[in-house]
């Protein structure tokens, strides 16, 4: 039943994704893609549990690692879009 | 459920919310830092509440992971180059792609994931992220130059079936013998090498196709690991990335007017035999004379492509805008979507040399008003103006939509000497009537066109 409830969510999630990108215009492409590595950084938050485990296998630093990964991810990818971002201006503004 | 447990998956809940608003106020450049910054405290929202997550007893692995990955991150972005940013993304699509598969097995070994439909979905995660990764890293090489010019393997097509076929077995297996860790092991190994083997036939001028399906990937490989562990905000946020980049992928195979499978398999086929040669005479033009014409037009479009980048003429070609607005001309850019190595990459070197996004048109903006054009300057592009994608059918670019200079009163062609462009095709632009080459460095010739104006 679980897998069920999941794939509705993946399923509207999809829907929304394509309804929302369809409307960034292209002059916005290269941050929306760096933004978009920054939103895939989500895999730290599923990272966090396994990597909490205090037991020192080798699951937990695969956790670890994979906290570290994302981290670059989120951090890197938001820093650089917000860099990006800032110096779209326009005319006179 | 318990009392917290309610709390971190009502936190999920409205951190998607925000990931939906960040990503709707990124449909104007007024507003899209604020969506960044929207998004952004959905991210920090979503990894608190993961942080109060009962199972977690010792926060220390957890916190030098933060340290090391925050610390990495924060320098790049602040360090990294703006002509450099199709490398960045593609390194990120790689960490987040390995990030993905370190979870899918993660949650193998500790029995997170036990039922055959979890299985399959960390299955998916280790593809996925496996061949996000290695397939990142070769794209990533292949754009900053650091591998050369790596070509396809003389049987690749063999070896990627057979690599493909062994994936398909040894994740059947897997899933029939989870205990066994060697299907595991092989499992991640095949990954790794289906994403080098996708990713080294494809040529450089594919590269924005590449790297915006591995953007895609990146995501759909967040995706699976949400399904392996349970957790509904991965399966969000990675969906929203994995729709992003599929859209990407359609709009930069769309102006290149290839299928997706054209891109990535045509690196097996033969070379096509070069069409035959375009007869003509090349009209070259002293930066003095250009000059003249220049002076006299009140209406200029300036078509930049990857050769600007190289030439680091962003920034001069800005000054020249304002030079030639001084002077009472109208001046427009013209941007093709395959221009640069990524989608958008012109448009983000244009704005860091101050160059209004208003005035960033298009190519279905600016086609139409191409006849009203006095001067088009063509800065380091070559195939995205080529007429033989209307006028040559044998060329191997034909039919690609393209922006049309030749419409224009004059075109004056920056070059630095007469080799064909990154597709390797003849360019019959610049024997037209109307087109002027400007031969030399596009940064000195522009330079030079500014020295005039003073």
């Amino acid at each position: 039943m679980e897998a069920v409830f999941l794939m509705f969510i993946l399923m509207l999630s999809i829907f929304v994704g394509f309804e929302l990108i369809n409307k960034v215009p292209a002059t916005l492409h290269t941050p929306l893609m760096s933004g978009a590595n920054a939103i895939s950084g989500i895999t730290v938050v599923g990272a966090v549990a396994l990597a909490g485990t205090g037991r020192g296998d080798l699951a937990n630093w695969l956790g670890a690692a994979a906290v570290a990964l994302a981290s670059i991810n989120v951090v890197g990818g938001y820093m650089v879009t917000d860099r990006m971002l800032a110096m779209f201006k326009k005319r006179g503004g | 459920m318990a009392s917290e447990q309610i709390g971190i998956q009502l936190a999920y809940v409205i951190a998607s919310a925000l990931f939906i608003f960040g990503l709707k106020y990124l449909g104007s450049p007024a507003t899209a830092r604020k969506g960044n910054q929207i998004s952004a405290v959905g991210m920090l929202l979503a990894v608190l509440a993961a942080l109060l997550d009962q199972g977690i007893v010792d926060y220390s692995y957890i916190l030098a992971g933060f340290v090391v990955g925050g610390a990495v991150g924060a320098v790049a972005a602040r360090k990294v180059q703006m002509t450099s940013m199709p490398e960045m993304v593609a390194l990120f699509n790689g960490f987040g792609g390995l990030a993905s598969l370190a979870v899918g097995i993660a949650a193998v070994l500790m029995a997170v994931a036990s039922s055959t439909f979890a299985l399959f979905t960390v299955a998916l995660s280790i593809l996925i992220g496996g061949v996000t990764f290695t397939g990142s890293i070769i794209a990533w090489g292949k754009l900053s130059e650091k591998l050369g010019n790596l070509k396809a393997l003389a049987n690749q097509k063999n070896v990627s079936l057979a690599v493909a076929g062994g994936v398909i077995v040894s994740a059947l297996l897997f899933l029939a013998f989870p205990e066994t860790g060697l299907w595991l092991f092989l499992l991640v190994l095949l990954s790794l090498a289906f994403g080098i083997l996708l990713v080294i036939p494809i040529g450089g001028a594919d590269m924005p196709v590449v790297i915006s399906l591995l953007n895609s990937y990146s995501g759909l490989a967040a995706c699976a690991a949400g399904f392996a562990i349970g957790n509904n905000i991965l399966i969000v946020a990675g969906s929203l990335v994995g729709a992003s980049g599929i859209i990407l992928t359609q709009i930069m195979c769309k102006a290149m007017n290839r299928s997706l499978s054209n891109v990535l398999f045509s690196g097996f086929a033969d070379p096509v035999e070069a069409a035959a040669s375009i007869e003509g005479e090349v009209k070259p033009l002293s930066v003095e004379d250009a000059f003249y014409v220049l002076e006299a037009a009140s209406s200029v479009a300036i078509i930049p492509g990857y050769g600007m980048a190289v030439a680091q003429a962003q920034h001069v070609v800005n000054e020249l805008r304002e030079l030639l607005e001084k002077n009472g001309a109208e001046v427009v850019f013209g941007i093709h979507p395959v221009a640069g190595r990524m989608p958008g990459h012109m448009n983000v070197l244009l704005a860091e040399a101050d160059v209004p996004y208003d005035l960033l048109l298009e190519m279905d903006e600016i086609n139409p008003r191409m006849d009203a054009v006095d001067v088009a300057i063509v800065i380091g592009a070559n195939d995205v103006v080529n007429p033989a994608a209307r006028e040559v059918e044998s060329s191997p670019i034909y039919g690609m939509p393209v922006i049309n200079v030749d419409n224009a009163r004059t075109v004056f062609v920056l070059k630095r000497s007469m080799a064909s462009g990154f597709a390797g095709i003849d360019n019959p632009l610049f024997f037209k009537d109307n087109t002027r080459m400007i031969f030399g460095d596009a940064k000195e010739t522009i330079t030079g066109l500014i020295r005039e104006f003073d």
